[in-house]
Formats: C-alpha cells, sequence, structure tokens
C-alpha cells in the first residue's frame, strides 16, 4: 500500500505543487528563461538550484548512511549504470531543448498543467507522448 | 540582457519543494523522479513498476488541484507560442529528445546534477544551451515576441 500507491502518489502531489509554485508550469516564463540575450528571466535558476540543495544532500549524504530506502529494502536504491557522454545524451538533450525552447513546457510541467483544461496544453502533450513512443520505433 | 520578471523567492520556494518530492521519493522508495522516465514507462505499457510509476503521475496531475484550494501567489499562465505547428513540432521534439536522451530537466537537471553524475550535468548544459539558441533564433526569425 504505502510502497507502491501512497507514496508515489504523495511524492508526484509534491512535486508538482513544487513546479506550479516556481511557475514552471508558465511557459511564458520558461521561454523568458531562456531568452538571456533579451528580457532575461532568472528564475529558473533558483528552481533548480533549490531542488538541488535539498536533492544533493539527499543523494550524497543521506542515502549512502541508510541500508536501503525506508520502504523497497528489497529493491535498494536505483543504480544507473550509464555514465557515458555518447551522441544519443546530446542529440537527444539538443532535441529536447528545441522542444522545450519553441513552447516552453518540459515533460514534468506539461503534464502537471494538464489540469487546466487547455487546448494548447492538451496539443503539447499528446505530440510529447507521441514522440515517446516514437523512439520505440526509430 | 535585461533582467525581467524575476520571482526569486517564488521560484525558490517551488524548487526546495521539489527537492522535497524528489528526496522523499528516493529515501522512502529507491527511485529517481525523472519524470520523462516514468511516463515514458507508464505509457509503454511496461508492467514492471507499472503500478508506482502511475500513481506518482497521477499525484502530478491532481498536485495543481489540491493547491488551488489553498492561497499562493500564482505566477500565472501564458503561452507566448500558440501557432499549432510549434506546439506539434515541440511536443514531438520534447518527447523524443528526452527518451534519446534519457531524461529531461527533472532527471538529469535535478536528480542526475545531485548526484554530481557527469553525464546529466553535460545533459543539462546541452539543453539549456540549445533552448537559448531556439528561442534566440526564433525572436531573430520574429516567430514569437518575449
Amino acid at each position: 500500500m504505502m510502497r507502491n500507491y501512497l507514496i508515489p502518489l504523495i511524492c508526484g502531489i509534491i512535486f508538482s505543487i513544487g513546479l506550479v509554485l516556481a511557475g514552471m508550469t508558465n511557459p511564458a516564463k520558461v521561454m523568458g528563461f531562456l531568452n538571456i540575450f533579451g528580457n532575461w528571466d532568472p528564475s529558473l535558476i533558483l528552481v533548480i538550484g533549490g531542488a538541488i540543495i535539498i536533492s544533493m544532500p539527499t543523494f550524497l549524504l543521506i542515502a549512502k548512511k541508510m541500508e536501503g530506502p525506508i520502504y523497497n529494502k528489497k529493491e535498494g536504491f536505483s543504480l544507473l549504470a550509464n555514465k557515458d557522454i555518447d551522441r544519443s545524451l546530446v542529440i537527444g538533450s539538443t532535441i529536447f531543448g528545441m522542444g522545450w525552447a519553441m513552447v516552453g513546457f518540459c515533460p514534468g510541467p506539461a503534464i502537471a498543467a494538464l489540469t487546466l483544461i487547455d487546448g494548447n496544453v492538451f496539443m503539447f502533450f499528446i505530440a510529447m507522448s507521441i514522440g515517446m513512443l516514437l523512439r520505440k520505433v526509430f | 540582457m535585461n533582467i525581467v520578471n524575476f520571482t526569486p523567492i517564488e521560484s525558490l520556494t517551488g524548487g526546495l519543494v521539489i527537492g522535497l518530492a524528489v528526496s522523499m521519493l528516493y529515501l522512502l522508495r529507491g527511485n529517481y523522479s525523472g519524470i520523462s522516465g516514468i511516463y515514458f514507462n507508464v505509457i509503454s505499457a511496461n508492467g514492471r513498476g507499472f503500478v508506482w510509476r502511475s500513481f506518482f503521475i497521477i499525484g502530478l496531475i491532481v498536485g495543481p488541484v489540491i493547491l488551488s484550494f489553498f492561497q499562493y501567489k500564482s505566477l500565472g499562465f501564458e503561452m507566448p507560442v500558440t501557432n499549432p505547428l510549434f506546439i506539434i513540432l515541440g511536443g514531438l521534439f520534447v518527447g523524443y529528445g528526452t527518451q534519446l536522451g534519457s531524461g529531461c530537466t527533472s532527471g538529469h537537471g535535478v536528480c542526475g546534477i545531485g548526484r554530481l553524475s557527469i553525464r546529466s550535468i553535460v545533459g543539462t548544459f546541452v539543453f539549456i544551451t540549445s533552448g537559448i539558441i531556439t528561442v534566440t533564433f526564433m525572436r531573430f526569425m520574429g516567430w514569437v515576441t518575449l
């Protein structure tokens, strides 16, 4: 119950509340951040910075002292094996950055903005989902 | 450069709250909150971890509704680009790019940098740089006014 339902649900809720409070669900603010050579809105630095101030000690200090995640000792902490700086990383991130800049949405905020019931958000969300699934084909 | 619309308090607060969610999911369940990966596994019906990932996504969707019952300073909602061509192309690029590059703002930007992964630091640098070039190009072409 806790492990598969309650914990992910509550974490998702807190995450998206953070996104809204930070202004990430406002595409104009995101595009304003990327508009560094024009009218620049530096707010997004503080969003990522604020998140990292909390996540870094969690990953590098607290988790290291624990035997495993509190409600998931069996599977343990996720391990990400891939450390390569490869073509896929660079090309994929370049394409992602282009799409992010065109509309002002990355995946989290696009999902968190769904309940605004806005046609353009839906259109972006559907296209994003199709784009992800295209990766299965090529 | 000309600084506008800067919301340091709100954005820092939101960032800290995001960091709290990331930390909770990791310490309680052991998973990274990389949203593009979590969502992709749900829509591609990956049976392994399907339930917890689905509930995380449901949480993302309902979070703003819960927040709307409380008083907070809204930073608004405005889409500078509403041309369907850009919206569809942008969506396809975000979807495909995050899967090819194995991460988005949350996965590489918050979780990856948080654990000092060189791969994620490079990924984040690349997508922010690409985004800056794209916005600058779009303004130059007159496709968007910011």
